[in-house]
């Protein structure tokens, strides 16, 4: 159960929160891995994790995840009152 | 109410609406839509009035929009359109395709996949992507896309869907088996001319008669099939190419089509001698008839993409396409003579004539 857990805090990107109209850049979510943060978010965001994972299951090429600064995947472990970050690549054009 | 004549654009920089009058004199553009990611075709659902358009953000993947209220607001959706954790990313849809009560969508790499409630959910055609060919399929320069899907008008088990560089195939039940569709059509690219598959269609087409008559703009010529892409023959002849994108067909008259020759694969991939013309033929592809009147005749090195060239239902009927520089053509005497509806758009992907009621 991730329901007891104490939560994390993600702030996602503006162009991410854009495609669900009243979803804020910070919220709080729980989970023992970033793939289960991102599963309890999409509980409140319904297709936030299509937008966010990809076939593998993996997080899209151009998205970075870091947990408490440091780079992280779906397996990565979190821990209580981590800082969350989704953060797209600087790509485009 | 007066009849609202629409183009529905998908660009590389989000979707766009251009609003006609009654006469299709007068344009007005709305957009960006779709939060500005590139769209590769948006198109209508007739029974239910929405606005549905497919494509990829760079960073967020794929998705269906849809829009119920003639593209004020949208929500998207990639629920199901995946080829499972197993299998390639899909990148984007190509293709978006109402018919018979269920939404298609074509994507890359190329398959299909359909939904029963308006895009909120997708559902893999596993028998297009388990046909014995897949292994073998090969992209062209866009990427492995499924770009074309042509519905059969009246019975639902049979579609036609055209991917490069692969071919066309067509299902007669429902899409459990698909038949390759490629008889009498070159590949000058392959080491057998004529091989069974492994051509680059570039558009798929059913001519208004419906059933059994279609016509292809390929990478290799210009064809029609009067046998439901059984035997495909090719009627370049009178074109000043036989490379191009785009292929439209007369929604009453199942002998005129129209399409837009560009110079060639490997020249550059522009209009002839950097003239803008669009070609029409009254005999099923006998003969072709140039019309530029209205175009740029000089230092015009467009190009016109697969989805960019649309027809609406009216009497003489209005034929519109959109070019890579972002300009908006349309004629409203059945592609005699142009005119500009809008420009210094994005670079654009898909032209779609829509009634908006």
């Amino acid at each position: 159960m991730t329901d007891a857990l104490p939560p994390v805090v993600v702030h996602l990107p503006r162009s991410l929160v854009a495609l669900f109209p009243g979803t804020e850049r910070r919220m709080e979510a729980r989970g023992r891995t970033v793939a289960e943060v991102i599963d309890d978010l999409d509980t409140r965001v319904p297709g936030l994790r299509n937008r966010l994972v990809d076939a593998g299951p993996a997080i899209r090429t151009h998205l970075n995840v870091f947990v408490a600064g440091e780079r992280a995947g779906l397996d990565s472990h979190v821990s209580p009152g981590d800082d969350i970050h989704v953060i797209p690549a600087v790509s485009g054009g | 109410m007066a009849t609202r004549h629409a183009l529905l654009l998908g660009t590389r920089k989000g979707a766009f609406v251009l609003d006609g009058d009654g006469d299709r004199r007068s344009w007005s553009l709305r957009g960006p839509m779709c939060d500005g990611w590139p769209i590769h075709d948006v198109t209508r659902e007739a029974s239910t009035g929405a606005i549905l358009a497919g494509g990829g953000s760079p960073w967020y993947g794929p998705a269906v929009w849809r829009s119920d209220d003639l593209g004020r607001t949208w929500t998207h959706s990639s629920e199901g359109l995946t080829y499972g954790d197993g299998g390639p990313n899909v990148v984007t849809v190509w293709n978006v395709t109402p018919a018979h009560g269920v939404v298609y969508a074509g994507v890359e790499p190329a398959g299909l996949f359909r939904s029963g409630d308006g895009g909120r959910t997708w559902e893999h055609v596993e028998g297009l992507t388990n046909h014995p060919t897949r292994p073998e399929w090969q992209p062209g320069a866009g990427g492995l896309c499924l770009h074309s899907i042509v519905p059969h008008r009246e019975d639902p088990d049979r579609m036609w869907v055209a991917a490069s560089a692969v071919g066309a195939f067509e299902t007669r039940d429902g899409g459990r088996t698909w038949a390759t569709r490629n008889r009498g059509v070159r590949a000058e690219f392959h080491p057998d001319r004529y091989p069974e598959f492994g051509q680059c269609v570039h558009k798929l087409v059913m001519a208004a008669d419906g059933g059994e008559h279609l016509y292809q703009q390929n990478h290799c010529g210009v064809y029609r099939s009067v046998d439901g892409g059984l035997q495909w023959e090719e009627v370049t002849n009178g074109l000043p190419s036989d490379f191009g994108f785009p292929m439209a067909s007369h929604p009453r008259d199942p002998q005129t089509a129209w399409t837009i020759p560009l110079n060639g694969g490997d020249r550059g991939r522009y209009m002839p001698d950097a003239s803008a013309a669009v070609w029409r033929t009254h005999d099923g592809g006998d003969t072709w008839i140039r019309a530029g009147d209205g175009l740029p005749q000089q230092d015009a090195y467009l190009g016109v993409l697969r989805e960019a060239m649309a027809v609406d239902d009216r009497d003489p009927v209005g034929v519109y396409f959109g070019t890579t520089t972002g300009r908006v053509y349309g004629s409203t005497d059945e592609g005699r003579t142009w005119a500009v509806l809008a420009d210094n758009l994005p670079p654009i992907w898909s032209v779609e004539a829509a009634v908006l009621d």
